[in-house]
């Protein structure tokens, strides 16, 4: 089972004929989502939320919709949750300054797990250098796996938030958010939530999850670049001062008096990026079409066909779980003797696109003992034959580059 | 094999079974160098009489491209001036930036080989950092 019949959605596969097995770094975008951000600037391009004639007011409905889109996406409360950002990095970025300089201090405590990839580890990192808080790394066994008990014990009457991936961009593995909200609610915390790897491989119900902080981009869920989503409680959004100062985030300015819009404009300084929304609105709309059903029967399906192939691979060693169903379509892996900048240049002469290096997770990988590591990332519209181009591939390597066993 | 790769045989060899991957010596020059972005890290070692370099190793680990590039490039500069070590230097990097004369290529004897990097941008600097390191080594000397 792949995803043949899915191909035809996607203009780049018309084109592009290499095998494109990189799908965490970002996914390719369906014409639907093309068709829709040209649309927004072909057909209605105007400054949202300033002018008063028909034309901007176009605008900014299609800008609006597309966040109603997004709120109905995680079945958030209300569409003051959902500020659009540039990306996962910029929606945590924006916790980290708005929510967490203002909110800790010296010896509080932030609770982060060591998989995280840099953009929800960094910003916690600056919060503590600014702030005197301790940060706390929650750390997993080598299939990735967190213990509960070891996360109620990270987390103490001290700890003010925890951050941590759902999914992880190295490992795979599906993390135990849900006992970590838990965990940090019953201290007084706030949890923040990476979803970067998972929106656009599951379904998100903010309710049912209770995270006061959410974050994930729309380019790795089939949209544009350039646009993200930071869903946030409103209670704690209302509180937080904005991250960005400027146009459009504001309702009065005097000479010695500001004050600032309501949610969820307080958080949307200057112009926004209405073309992106437009185009994440059309990507949410091309996963309900597809359904996440269809698509995990097809990743699921994939990823088995590629762990089993890589585990009869001499030499071969995969980083985290022992099962392809800890992996959620990535699977990292490691060769004997071979540098992975040199068996992704071998992928490449084979004409097969994966991500070599240390996929902005460098403390996993030196908690893991590797310097880096080659990561193989599958989406719903792989097909059997590029899983099989590229275990063969894989599989010739060592041979390729001198070795006799 | 059908690979359109540039891991010929003279850069796997030079990269799996290193002539020159050893320390040395009381070496009168070491330096590190470093591409942060992959992770290559070499120490480079030299041993010099006057301005001849009469010995030179390196250690440290990488991609195939920077460990078999340091191993050849020593290879070429034992017992030769530092003046024309640096000239070699020089023609290397031009080869990989695509901008070296035929008849210099020939002169960098095996390093030659490593010349279809310049069709790799992601890998050039994999390819020059035992080159620059040398450079530097020179440089601050």
């Amino acid at each position: 089972m792949d995803g043949k019949a899915f191909r035809a959605d996607f203009p780049i596969f018309e084109i592009e004929k290499s095998m494109y097995l990189d799908n965490a770094a970002t996914s390719q975008k369906p014409k639907c989502v093309l068709e829709a951000e040209y649309g927004f600037y072909e057909k209605m391009n105007a400054n949202p939320l300033r002018g008063f004639y028909p034309l901007s007011v176009e605008a900014t409905k299609a800008y609006e919709d597309a966040r109603e889109k997004v709120r109905g996406f995680i079945n958030a409360d209300s569409v003051k949750e959902i500020i659009f950002t540039r990306n996962t990095t910029e929606s945590i970025n924006l916790i980290a300054y708005s929510y967490g300089l203002n909110n800790l201090c010296r010896n509080d405590e932030i609770v982060v797990s060591i998989t995280e990839h840099h953009s929800n580890l960094l910003p916690w990192r600056m919060v503590a250098d600014r702030t005197g808080a301790k940060i706390k790394y929650l750390y997993p066994n080598k299939e990735g796996e967190f213990d509960p008990a070891a996360i109620d014990e990270a987390i103490t009457e001290r700890t003010k938030i925890a951050a941590m991936g759902q999914v992880s961009n190295v490992l795979g593995s599906l993390n135990p958010i849900n006992h970590l909200i838990k965990r940090v609610h019953e201290v007084g915390g706030v949890a923040v939530i990476d979803a970067a790897q998972s929106a656009p491989h599951m379904a998100i119900d903010v309710k049912k999850m209770n995270p006061d902080f959410l974050a994930f981009s729309g380019h790795k869920m089939f949209g544009p670049m350039g646009i993200g989503v930071l869903y946030g409680r409103k209670e704690l959004l209302e509180a937080m001062p904005p991250f960005m100062e400027g146009g459009e985030m504001v309702d009065i300015v005097r000479f010695d008096y500001t004050k600032y819009s309501e949610l969820p404009h307080k958080f949307e300084a200057g112009t926004v990026n209405a073309g992106g929304a437009v185009g994440l609105s059309a990507a949410i709309d091309y996963i309900n079409k597809v359904g996440f059903d269809t698509m995990n029967e097809i990743e699921e399906s994939l990823t088995k066909r590629a762990f089993e192939a890589m585990k009869n691979i001499p030499h071969l060693h995969i980083l985290g779980g022992d099962s392809a169903e800890k992996h959620h379509g990535i699977i990292s892996f490691t060769l004997d003797d071979v540098h992975p900048h040199d068996v992704s240049a071998i992928l490449e002469a084979d004409g097969i696109d994966v991500r070599a290096g240390h996929h902005c997770a460098g403390p996993l990988l030196e908690y893991l003992g590797v310097n880096s590591a080659t990561r193989l990332s599958l989406m719903f519209y792989n097909t059997e034959e590029e899983i099989d181009a590229f275990t063969k591939s894989v599989a010739s390597i060592r041979e390729r580059m001198g070795f006799n066993d | 094999m059908e690979s359109r790769s540039f891991y010929n045989e003279i850069l796997t060899e030079h990269n799996v079974s290193p002539y020159h991957k050893h320390d040395i010596e009381n070496p009168d020059i070491v330096l590190e160098g470093v591409n942060p972005n992959c992770g290559d890290d070499i120490w480079l070692k030299l041993k010099c009489d006057d301005d001849i370099i009469v010995d030179a190793g390196f250690t440290g680990d990488g991609c195939a491209v920077s460990q078999a590039s340091a191993d050849i490039m020593i290879g070429l500069i034992i017992g030769k001036k530092k003046e024309e070590a640096l000239r070699l230097a020089d023609i290397f990097i031009r080869m990989i930036k695509g901008e070296a004369r035929e008849e210099e290529i020939d002169s960098l004897e095996e390093a030659s080989a490593l010349r279809d990097v310049a069709h790799m941008p992601a890998r050039v600097k994999c390819a020059v950092l035992g080159w620059h390191t040398l450079e530097e080594a020179f440089g601050n000397n």
